[in-house]
């Protein structure tokens, strides 16, 4: 044990979504095994839910994602609408749709930019927050928020999207698709990034089924599943568009899949807001007086992949067991498949290829010696062997 | 395959570990079993089914604690609900660990919360507050 190094990933910072350790047992370079913690932030959201009206829960399950916000109340929509046995308006369909679409755009494209600054390529980040910004702004002009939109209630939404909103957006989509496009080429062009992310971190279809992994952790790996196809939700059924597949399972593959879904994500958008047109303005919601007693399941396939509701309910205003299931919990498990047997330049980027909350990394993360307790290398030193890499990769191409 | 389909052939296969079935609505289904049959269940939905394991829910009620393994059915879009209820004074069901590892964090997350003892889990510890929470309080029971 004596060669063996541990290096933790983690806790926490308070201000991320996801608090986790990561320890990395290596030997040399090599990663041997990873453990995980978690809890360091445990919330008890689910017995929370328990004590607030059913109005009150979106607000609550809204706040479990910093990132992706609207994806909890979308799948708790789905769950309690279950249970009523109701049908929202069509225009409250759309607008739940291009709501969902936008998070993932904004979502996907957060993590470009992380992923290239791992890698040590800031103009990619640069880039990639930049563009991030306008949809952003989309959501504060929709919403009043640029997160956390509470556009989402039992019935419909909150808010509708006016004729003047509809062209914003669309001026804005075509803005993204260009950047998208530019994004694009730089990241699936170029040598450097294929060196660094192609054959790591892979995962295979046998891996994601056993660990039941979702999203574009599964899709790159050529598993094709896509809750808005398969259990078609709001207006994803009334739309065109398909799901976007890799089989690699690599780190380049999972890249390849977010890029190409924003593709998507604007089609859809496009497409809702034209056919939201023909929907009679301010018709968003349908009252609903009571809920009656019952189970309901909702779904909704979150930018990192299907969140899962379920609800118990008695005939009361609050639910009376409500679980809830992130992506995460499911994804971040699969870095034992991932990480083992890589260096520890390339765990970096295998651990931030899922899209957990990987600000830890950067915050937290020490690698010491568990014997001596001596320290080998802080957070910004692991960023460092991983942008290092690249750089020495660039300098052998450009040679 | 259409959920009542679907049930069909669980009906068929379970019929000696099968209590009731709840048909919620077109893709929505609940299979009450016996405890005793769940890793026979499971491994049939996994296996020959070809479902995949969503996550699964235990709560406190009125008849025990119960226990429901979701699993969902993406080429048709249904959700399969295996539902079990355990006795309240000793609840024990053999893990899953075995058949899928999806099952090992949520396993020790329901032990943590509710204090069902899972049969053959490999590492059957808290997952959410280790060192932080006392022993034996367990904060989903009614009781609390």
């Amino acid at each position: 044990m004596s060669n063996k190094k541990i290096i933790p990933i983690g806790p926490y910072h308070p201000l991320q979504e996801e608090p986790e350790l990561f320890k990395l047992y290596c030997e040399g370079e090599i990663v041997k095994d990873i453990k995980w913690e978690t809890g360091y932030n445990h919330r008890g959201i689910e017995k929370l839910s328990e004590q607030k009206t059913f109005d009150q829960v979106f607000f609550l399950v809204e706040r479990i994602c910093g990132i992706c916000s609207t994806s909890h109340p979308f799948a708790f929509a789905n769950a309690m609408e279950e249970i009523a046995d109701i049908e929202v308006p069509d225009r409250a369909k759309y607008i739940r749709t291009i709501i969902g679409e936008l998070e993932r755009l904004h979502s996907h494209l957060l993590w470009v930019g992380l992923a290239g600054h791992f890698l040590g390529y800031n103009t990619v980040f640069m880039w990639a927050w930049k563009y991030r910004e306008p949809v952003l702004d989309l959501f504060e002009m929709i919403t009043g928020n640029r997160n956390s939109y509470a556009m989402f209630k039992i019935g419909g939404v909150r808010r509708d999207i006016t004729d003047p909103q509809i062209r914003e957006i669309k001026k804005v989509m075509q803005v993204v698709k260009r950047k998208t496009d530019l994004l694009t080429g730089a990241v699936m062009d170029d040598p450097v990034i294929h060196a660094r992310t192609k054959g790591v971190g892979i995962l295979t279809k046998k891996d994601i089924a056993d660990y039941a992994a979702v999203g574009p952790t599964a899709r790159a790996s050529g598993v094709d599943i896509d809750i808005r196809r398969d259990d078609p939700y709001a207006a994803y059924g009334l739309v065109d568009w398909k799901v976007i597949t890799a089989e690699a399972g690599d780190v380049f593959a999972k890249a390849e899949v977010r890029l190409l879904e924003m593709y998507e994500s604007i089609k859809i958008i496009e497409q809702c807001l034209n056919k939201m047109k023909r929907e009679k303005e301010g018709d968003t919601e349908i009252q609903v007086r009571e809920i009656p007693e019952g189970i309901g399941t909702g779904r909704a396939e979150a930018p990192r992949g299907e969140v899962f509701h379920f609800v118990v309910t008695d005939g009361s205003n609050s639910p009376v067991r409500h679980k809830i299931r992130a992506p995460s919990y499911v994804n971040i498990a699969t870095f034992k498949k991932s990480c083992v047997g890589q260096t520890i330049a390339d765990a970096t980027i295998s651990l931030a290829a899922v899209d957990p909350c990987y600000c830890c990394t950067e915050r937290m993360a020490v690698a010491y010696d568990f014997a001596s307790k001596e320290r080998l290398y802080s957070g910004y030193e692991l960023l460092d062997i991983s942008r290092r890499k690249t750089e020495k990769i660039k300098t052998q191409k450009s040679q | 395959m259409k959920t009542d389909k679907l049930a069909d052939t669980i009906i068929a296969v379970f019929e000696k570990d099968l209590l009731k079935i709840d048909y919620l609505k077109e893709t929505r289904l609940s299979v009450h079993i016996n405890p005793g049959a769940i890793v026979n269940v499971a491994r049939f939905m996994q296996v020959h089914l070809r479902l995949r394991f969503i996550i699964a829910s235990a709560m406190h009620t009125g008849k025990g604690i119960e226990i429901l393994y979701h699993f969902s059915d993406d080429a048709t879009g249904n959700i399969i609900n295996v539902q079990v209820v355990l006795d309240e004074n000793k609840p024990e069901i053999d893990s899953l660990t075995g058949l899928f590892t999806a099952a090992n964090w949520i396993e020790r997350e329901m032990y943590e919360i509710l204090g069902i003892n899972f049969r053959n889990h490999p590492n059957l510890e808290k997952l959410l507050s280790d060192g932080n929470w006392a022993e034996g309080v367990y904060p989903y029971r009614k009781s609390n």
